[in-house]
């Protein structure tokens, strides 16, 4: 089981600050979470034409700088790879599919944490609170994000098993509760050709979107879907280049609390995660209804 | 009562741990403090849970999961809105919440009262045993699920699955219902009734006509098992 | 049953449709519905008969009985609480309700574990002023029903059990049929007399191990932090459900096996769901050990303790503590051979008789009825327990002092083999003779 965060900003000033609130956020979160934890920041669009891979080795030492030169020779252009901990972020200058591939075919020692225009994967195994430490987390500014804590129920806890779980470009899902019909959906989708690397049940929650909308399916239908395919419990996060959307399943035993202020929205596991965000005494504060999906998105200019 | 019986007990828990705080309230059964204030709930959990005492309390503030759980004879105000289990097994007292609560508010209550000012979210009064709970606005789905003794008084609206497995628990709706869980069905109302929801929604200090709302409750079909049923387990 | 025809030439009986299977399917296509019951699993499955201890000879040495001590005390619940439960022998009463059994056995019950050092523990009917009077230790069951729930109880249990399940239906709720709905029994659990009681399966507020983690912490803020919080898991998952339970803050794990009891459930369900505690138990002291919690959360185990070798198989295995129900009850004397003319009228006989929930105990056990109850001798019933159970720890210090151990806590899987190659597999310790362990090695090491 989880905890879940997401955040959402409605003001320019209050993105400079997201990653500091954020990990108060996150940190509210470790008792419900304490054995890994995860983030998607959406920031930093890449220019058009390129794109943007966040990879992870378990490497301490690893040479990134390479990987980023041979990346620059193959696609143009000369970017530094932004490191963080055991993970960095890379601008290639070609879109993300290939991007992604290229580093699959080429350094199958990495793992291809997201890819995107905006986003940007971090999850590690070990306390929340450290995390949020070693990756630097607070002094990111983002547009908007989505955090998870894991609490292991089923499959093993590693960093690719944590949460969030990216399938698709700028697509992210974190999950709080338990599917149980995650083993079948999982021999289907890998027949409909979605990748999926590891046995976790969110996993394959995060795969069904990604071939939803890879079938023509707006993120709402695909959701709308999951209602119908999806058996389990489930407080969903979404994150896409845009914004977030949340879904609770019909049965709703998994909690969820939402919030809006002047400067943000957001959506957590607990209250008291919501509580620790500037203005948070004086924000609206609902509870997402089940079976109803929730959506925010920046307003297109 | 003199003035130092009307003293206030002021509680900030950004700066007092929750156990020192429950710890004194409980302690108070023994003599000590009787009214509280407690300001910067911030979502923690098991604020006052296992009072012992007729204390009065305030709290200023969103609280967390098991507000005041297993209450007995204290009165609290909670002037913000209220997380999962408010008030569970609530034995007595009075329990007021300014804004909205959770799921599974007062679940398995045996006595004394809720009043939600907002909505209830779903299971509100799951498995009451004797609790009454009025709620000014809507309850969420499955409320009061296995329902056994006490009422249930709605003056918004209700969700799916109303009164499922009901046992002898009342339940008055003012809105509409969404549907009506199984073996709960709408009644007429008996002179009882209406002397028992007129005296709710007093007490509750709701304005509220009793003529307009409805009356559940259990159709008694599932007491003893029953081949014609098996659809309803 | 008592009557075995003696099968002519020629006759033989289909191993899948055999007499039972022919009756159980005639009786539902009169009756409609699934078959209730009590009792346990009554197939045979992989069990501690199937491990054999291995004792003392040349390279290790035996203890002298009575001379050289041999420890059976443990201490459940060191890892949060205030004030842990110190119990004298590793052998505790399990839940059983009032209501699933009468108020004078809850009392023998009491008396007996009393009279040893150990605990009883209440069910899904709550606490009684017999069972609290008469049990030094009594440990109180927060169950999904939440019947008779109070804080009062609460604050006056020893140590208190959160159960997610039980062995006999991993996944279902409590059950007892209107017969057995007394006025007292109805008072208790605020229902209406005689009805059928349904089960709720999930706890009413929370679900899933981050929200339990909550509600144990609500649990010992009303309770001031004394008592030990125990988590109560039927054997399905072991392995993750162990480490769960650890996370959510549980001080001990109680772990109870496909072969566990019940006052009543479906029959479909006690004998097709959950796993036997002899393959749970190596999974859970896995967990344990992986999040460095062996010995620090306490493991308890039951389905099927009978014996001083079953206990000390399953505490070689790794457990701290067992615990037992349909022992106990037959130690009070549930289906004892001198009620045999009494259960032939009700359609079963001594030895067979396993519909507890029909509230018709000759024995005056497993029932409400006043007139039957009264037949069952409260104090003697506790000296009958209170015997068995000092037997049975003889006989766990016995095979201990064998094995040379000072303690029954220092037997380890290593004191054991295996009779069979289900049995190894299971408890993952070598079939007797080789070094053998299916699924970890070959036979070659």
């Amino acid at each position: 089981m989880c905890g879940i965060a997401g955040l959402f900003s409605k003001s320019s000033s209050f993105e400079e600050r997201l990653g500091d609130h954020l990990s108060d956020m996150l940190i509210q979160m470790a008792d419900r979470g304490p054995d890994s934890a995860g983030v998607a920041f959406y920031r930093n669009p890449a220019p058009t034409g390129s794109s943007k891979v966040t990879l992870f080795s378990p490497d301490e030492g690893y040479d990134w700088d390479l990987v980023a030169g041979e990346l620059s020779g193959a696609f143009g252009g000369s970017n530094a790879p932004e490191i963080r901990a055991s993970h960095a972020v890379i601008v290639v200058q070609t879109d993300a599919d290939d991007a992604g591939r290229w580093v699959i075919d080429n350094h199958p020692e990495l793992r291809v944490m997201s890819a995107g225009q905006a986003i940007e994967i971090y999850k590690e195994k070990g306390d929340p609170r450290e995390f949020v430490e070693r990756f630097g987390l607070r002094e990111l500014s983002a547009t908007h994000a989505l955090g998870h804590t894991r609490m292991a129920t089923e499959s093993i806890v590693t960093t690719e098993h944590s949460h969030p779980f990216s399938t698709g470009l700028d697509l992210c899902l974190v999950h709080n509760g338990s599917l149980c019909n995650h083993n079948r959906l999982r021999e289907e989708l890998r027949r409909e050709g979605i990748t999926i690397q590891t046995d976790n049940d969110s996993e394959v929650a995060a795969a069904y979107l990604t071939w939803k909308m890879r079938e023509g399916a707006s993120l709402t239908e695909a959701l709308e879907s999951a209602l119908d395919d999806l058996d389990g419990f489930f407080t969903f996060a979404v994150g896409t280049a845009d914004g977030f959307a949340v879904l609770r399943d019909p049965i709703a035993c998994k909690p969820a609390v939402m919030s809006e202020s002047d400067d943000w929205v957001a959506m957590a596991s607990e209250y008291r995660a919501i509580a620790v965000l500037p203005g948070a005494e004086d924000a609206r504060v609902w509870e997402p209804d089940p079976g109803q999906v929730y959506i925010w998105e920046k307003e297109k200019v | 009562m003199g003035i130092a019986e009307q003293t206030v007990e002021v509680v900030d828990l950004s700066e007092t741990p929750i156990r020192e705080l429950n710890q004194r309230l409980h302690d108070a059964a023994d003599g000590g403090p009787q009214n509280w204030r407690i300001t910067h709930p911030n979502g923690l959990h098991a604020i006052g849970a296992g009072i012992n005492a007729p204390l009065e309390i305030d709290i200023d503030g969103h609280v967390g999961y098991y507000c005041v759980g297993m209450n007995k004879e204290a009165n609290v105000r909670i002037h913000g809105s209220a997380g999962v289990g408010l008030a569970e097994n609530i034995m007595s007292g009075t329990v007021i919440v300014d804004g909205d609560t959770s799921q599974s508010a007062a679940a398995t209550g045996r006595g004394g009262l809720l009043v939600v000012r907002g909505n209830a979210a779903a299971r509100c009064g799951i498995s009451m045993k004797g609790v009454n709970i009025v709620v000014e606005g809507n309850v969420g789905h499955l409320s009061a699920f296995m329902a056994q003794k006490g009422a249930l008084v709605v003056c918004g609206d209700a969700g799916e699955a109303l009164g499922d497995s009901i046992y002898e628990t009342h339940i008055y709706v003012r809105g509409s219902v969404a549907e009506l869980g199984a073996d709960c069905i709408e009644k007429d109302f008996k002179e009882f009734h209406t002397a028992e929801l007129t005296g709710l929604l007093a007490e509750a200090g709701v304005d509220a006509d009793p003529g307009d709302f409805k009356r559940y409750g259990s159709a008694r079909k599932l007491y003893n098992f029953n081949i014609d049923n098996a659809d309803a387990y | 049953m008592t009557n075995e025809p003696t099968p002519g030439a020629g006759m033989r009986e289909s191993a899948l449709f055999d007499r039972n299977v022919i009756h159980e399917i005639q009786r539902k296509a009169r009756e409609g519905i699934y078959d209730i019951r009590g009792f346990g699993a009554k197939r045979k499955v992989p069990h501690f008969d199937d491990l054999l201890l291995l004792g003392a000879s040349v390279s290790r040495y035996p203890l002298e009985g009575y001379r050289e001590r041999c420890n059976t005390a443990v201490t459940l619940g060191t890892r949060y609480a205030k004030n842990p439960i110190e119990l004298e022998i590793p052998i505790t009463i399990a839940g059983m309700s009032f209501g699933a059994l009468s108020a004078q056995a809850k009392e023998a019950l009491g008396r007996g574990a009393t009279a040893v050092g150990t605990s009883t523990t209440t069910g899904d009917g709550g606490m009684t002023e017999e069972e609290r009077g008469h049990s030094e230790k009594l440990v109180y069951q927060l169950l999904p029903s939440r019947y008779g729930m109070n804080p009062d109880d609460l604050r006056r249990a020893d140590a208190i059990e959160v159960v997610i399940g039980q062995g006999a239906k991993p996944g279902g709720g409590g059950m007892l049929l209107g017969q057995k709905i007394s006025d007292r029994v109805a008072e208790m659990r605020d229902l209406p007399k005689g009805i059928d009681q349904r089960s709720s399966c999930r706890h009413p507020d929370w679900t899933g191990p981050d929200d339990l983690e909550i509600k144990i912490g609500e649990l010992r803020e009303i309770t001031d932090w004394r008592v030990p919080i125990y988590v109560k898991i039927a054997a399905s998952r072991p392995y993750f459900d162990v480490a769960l339970a650890v996370k959510s803050g549980a001080d001990v794990v109680v772990l109870d096996g496909m072969e566990g009891g019940t006052a009543a459930t479906q029959d479909v369900f006690i004998e097709h769901v959950g796993i036997p505690i002899l393959s749970a138990i190596p999974e859970a002291v896995d967990s344990l050990k992986e999040l460095g919690m062996h010995r620090k959360v306490q493991l308890v185990v039951s389905g099927g303790i009978r014996t001083g070798a079953d206990v000390a198989k399953a505490l070689a295995l790794g457990a701290d503590a067992v615990s037992i129900g349909v022992a106990a009850m037959i130690a009070l004397g549930d289906n004892a051979p001198e009620y045999q003319e009494e259960y032939e009228k009700l359609g079963s006989g001594a030895g067979y008789y396993d519909d507890w929930h029909e509230g018709r105990d000759p024995a005056g056990i497993s029932t409400q009825d006043e007139e039957l109850g009264k037949r069952f001798n409260a104090e003697l019933g506790g000296r009958r327990l209170a015997n068995y159970l000092r037997a049975m720890v003889l006989e766990t210090q016995t095979l201990a002092r064998a094995c040379g151990k000072s303690d029954v806590r220092n037997l380890e899987p290593e004191d054991l083999v295996a009779l069979t190659i289900e049995a190894a597999a299971m408890a993952r310790v070598p079939l007797a003779g080789t070094k053998w362990i299916p699924g970890l090695n070959g036979n070659t090491e």
